[in-house]
């Protein structure tokens, strides 16, 4: 525990790739069981549902005083490296397996994970508190990607990264015959590829002013980007199975979907809330995500289906090569052959020039589509975000000016400075929030804004600064919806900080009535 | 203890305690630029604040200077003033404050730990206590000061084609780091940037251990591999720091015990070198005292005011202004 938690740390602060290549493959030299845990962490591909953030607060609040903890957490804004500084004990020296520590983990029971959890974390020291909670929660963030792991394991065993990749997705813990292979004591591990998750194929954002004149409208097909979750159905006469963007299974979360499809193939699209293949808006979507398990009234309240892009496996023969007005042809004959009410087909857009299309992508179905999607028709499936095959245009978002109300510390890289805002509109002479918004600004914005905050605060709420009603933002954002649960009766989607309105003084921002009236909220 | 203001101003007799602006009379607690500025009238301090102050801004940053050893009682008026050592760097003092049988202390910046490079603090007692908290979250624990740069030696000895930069603010800091290292017997050449070099002439003329040190010059990199070298954190991001040869960035300072802010900073190995107490030396100065009004300055005020008022201690923030409230030296 001790050796994988100098890797982390270690990790964290190296900003050289090479070294953090070193670094990785010094650790995974070592031939033990460990390791196999290690590479499980690094890629994230272990991780305690039972422990959240939520109560590893519990945990600590029984430790320390509530005050003080909430004061740390804010100024330090990541949990995990509270809660490793704060806990009353610091054993440095005592050394523990790795392995073993996980696997007792495992066996806490749900009910007893407050004592037992709480005396597993006084029993490590700093460092190694602060590595088991960030394995615990997921999520690591020390600048490691797989890919990166993968790198490193690669050369240090002298396989090519592409090698590793391709059986990736096939491989489990304790990935014996991953390693075996590393070190040529047997041959490249066999993978049935037809249950494994495919990583998917990406677009990247079009830019307007120069991809435009560059690429040629007759090349390309478009449909629309549908506001649901990105899915990967695998569905052959044994087993159907329902994958995340991720790779993660989520098959248990849509049973409709594993219960119904039928056919085989490995079909890419987009999982939506629906009736009669008639979305409805994301609002409606989030009430099905994330749940393990899902009774019979939510799935007639909000039904789903999926709405199909692409197709990579057709009656066991791989499409991946072929291009994509070819596969579309694959798809089509699946729908076809085995018509059901869970899946439909992304409808093609036909236009012949780009101009054209702009009016798709802005107009368009409303709320149920970020824009549309532009393809090469000679595109093979290819995995990740490669460049010049796949473009999204996202429409142009909503735009209100606001008011800089309140500040509070951001987390993660952004600790310390005051980067989380809260905006908002007038109600009478007062100001009520719209909003909240941790991103859209550059790095020497921040600067400015973090000096104006601490310069001008009038008002303490705990970690909360309220400031001098002066700063104007022009806030963009995807879509308000009506909400109870806020002073304001709105809610937004998405909001970002588009630029700061230097020029605009702060009556002229609009009042909350006439900010309902423009946006049509009731 | 109503004699004194929220700024540290004495108005019966015009003193002020560590002013920012130019003042008539100033008590400075230590050398460091938040707290010794230049052009007062006259400047009361330990001698050895003043050659600090003298050797920062020259001879002539006061018009008039008067020395006070540790303990020694200098009155204006029916107002006591007596220095105690504060332990934060050398000439750094506490200063007490007697007037009418009530005795008010102002810590300025102090440390409990024991440091080779100045006199160790001394505690006093007093009914009104001004503590500093720069670190005033229970998180900041810092660890014992050798652990730390043991971890710079195995660096070292470890990395044997790079090396070591090591940010450290250029009074007090820097010279406490080289004194450690001395204390863990790394006896080799310590490699200074040339803002260092007056501050460390002048700690080695007190008979400070800082050992054998030398500006760096523009001698060919490969030179450099394996050396340590002291340099302001200003220096570390600059164009300066780009002759050395693979340089891994470290960073002295109570900060670094929290890993983001190194990252941040972009340190690669952060040292918990902290020249002000921690959280546990704060609540436990605090209590010692015996002081029953706790005023809290300088740094991350909120929890230590919370925590007192839970002693059942009458405590509020004293906001100084020109300070930012935190990352301050």
């Amino acid at each position: 525990m001790k050796k994988f938690s100098s890797l982390l740390h270690n990790l964290i602060l190296t900003p050289s790739r090479n070294t953090k290549i070193k670094l990785l493959q010094d650790y995974f030299k070592i031939l033990d069981i460990n390791r196999a845990y290690a590479l499980a962490i690094l890629s994230e591909q272990l991780s305690f549902q039972f422990i959240k953030a939520s109560k590893l607060r519990e945990l600590v609040y029984q430790q320390v005083d509530q005050h003080l903890f909430d004061y740390s957490y804010d100024y330090v804004g990541d949990l995990a490296e509270t809660i490793s500084l704060i806990w009353p004990t610091n054993k440095e020296g005592k050394s523990r397996n790795l392995s073993t520590l996980i696997e007792n983990i495992k066996k806490i029971k749900k009910s007893e994970i407050n004592t037992e959890f709480s005396k597993v974390l006084s029993e490590l020291s700093n460092k190694e508190r602060w590595t088991l909670i960030k394995i615990c929660t997921g999520g690591l963030r020390i600048g490691v990607s797989e890919r990166l792991v993968k790198t490193a394991l690669a050369d240090l065993y002298n396989k090519s990264v592409n090698e590793i990749e391709e059986i990736w997705h096939g491989l489990e813990f304790p990935y014996e015959n991953l390693f075996q292979w590393l070190k040529n004591e047997t041959s490249k591990p066999k993978i049935d590829f037809k249950k494994l998750f495919h990583p998917m194929m990406l677009a990247n954002p079009i830019d307007e002013e120069k991809d435009f004149k560059r690429l040629n409208a007759s090349e390309f097909q478009a449909e629309y980007k549908w506001d649901g979750i990105r899915v990967q159905l695998m569905v052959s006469s044994k087993s159907v199975s329902l994958y995340s963007r991720t790779g993660d299974n989520i098959s248990s979360t849509f049973p409709e979907i594993i219960e119904n499809t039928k056919g085989d193939a490995v079909i890419d699209g987009e999982l939506l809330v629906g009736r009669n293949f008639k979305p409805s808006s994301f609002n409606d979507l989030q009430q099905r995500l994330n749940r393990k398990k899902v009774s019979k009234d939510l799935q007639e309240k909000f039904p789903v289906f999926i709405r199909a892009y692409d197709i990579l496996f057709y009656n066991g023969k791989d499409l991946r090569k072929m291009f994509l007005y070819e596969r579309r042809k694959y798809l089509e004959k699946f729908e076809k052959e085995n018509k059901t009410n869970q899946i439909d087909l992304s409808s093609i857009i036909k236009f012949k020039t780009w101009e054209e299309l702009t009016k798709y992508k802005n107009n368009a179905h409303d709320d149920l589509n970020e824009g549309v999607m532009i393809k090469l028709k000679n595109s093979q499936y290819l995995p990740g975000r490669k460049k010049g095959y796949w473009y999204k245009w996202k429409k142009n978002p909503k735009l209100v000016d606001a008011i800089l109300m309140y500040a509070q510390r951001g987390h993660g890289k952004r600790s310390s400075y005051y980067s989380d805002f809260t905006f908002g509109v007038w109600k009478e002479n007062e100001l009520v929030p719209i909003g909240k918004a941790y991103s859209g600004y550059t790095d020497k914005e921040l600067l400015i804004l973090d000096k104006f905050i601490r310069n001008n605060t009038t008002n303490k709420f705990g970690p909360v600064r309220e400031v001098k009603k002066e700063i104007i933002f022009e806030v963009a954002f995807d879509d308000v919806f009506p909400s109870s649960r806020h002073k304001s009766g709105v809610a937004m989607r998405f909001p970002r900080i588009h630029r700061i309105r230097w020029d605009k003084p702060t009556n002229e921002v609009l009042s909350i009535e006439e900010f309902k009236k423009e946006f049509k909220i009731g | 203890m109503d004699f004194i203001n929220h700024q540290l101003f004495i108005k019966d007799i015009n003193v002020h305690i560590d002013p920012i602006l130019p003042k008539k009379t100033a008590i400075i607690t230590h050398g460091h630029a938040d707290h010794a500025r230049f052009g007062h009238d006259h400047v009361i301090a330990t001698r050895q604040t003043i050659d600090i102050m003298k050797i920062r801004y020259g001879d002539k940053c006061a018009k008039k200077f008067t020395a006070l050893r540790y303990g020694e009682k200098y009155s204006i008026k029916n107002y006591d003033f007596t220095l105690y050592p504060a332990g934060h760097i050398l000439g750094s003092a506490q200063v007490l404050i007697e007037k009418n049988n009530h005795r008010l202390v102002i810590t300025g910046d102090y440390k409990v730990g024991k440091d080779e490079t100045c006199k160790n603090f001394k505690l006093v007692k007093c009914d009104t206590l001004i503590t500093e908290a720069t670190f005033g979250l229970p998180i900041f624990q810092h660890p014992d000061p050798k652990d730390e740069i043991q971890k710079l030696i195995q660096s070292v000895k470890i990395n044997i084609n790079n090396c070591h930069i090591i940010g450290a603010y250029a009074l007090g800091k820097a010279q406490r780091v080289m004194n450690l290292l001395r204390q863990q017997n790394y006896n080799k050449t310590i490699y200074i940037h040339g803002s260092l070099e007056k501050l460390c002439q002048y700690y080695s003329k007190e008979k400070i251990n800082i050992g054998k040190f030398e500006k760096v010059s523009s001698k060919d990199k490969s030179f450099y591999v394996g050396k340590i070298i002291i340099a302001p954190p200003s220096a570390l991001k600059d164009r300066w720091s780009r002759r050395f040869p693979n340089p891994i960035i470290c960073m002295a300072s109570g900060w670094m015990t929290v890993k983001q802010r190194a990252k941040q900073q972009g340190i690669e190995l952060p040292l918990v070198i902290s020249d002000h107490s921690d959280w546990n030396e704060l609540l436990d100065t605090i209590k010692k005292s015996k002081a029953k009004n706790i005023l809290i300055t300088h740094g991350l005020e909120d929890a230590l005011v919370y925590y007192c008022k839970k002693q059942n201690l009458v405590s509020k923030p004293l906001s100084i202004q020109g300070r930012s409230d935190e990352e301050i030296e």
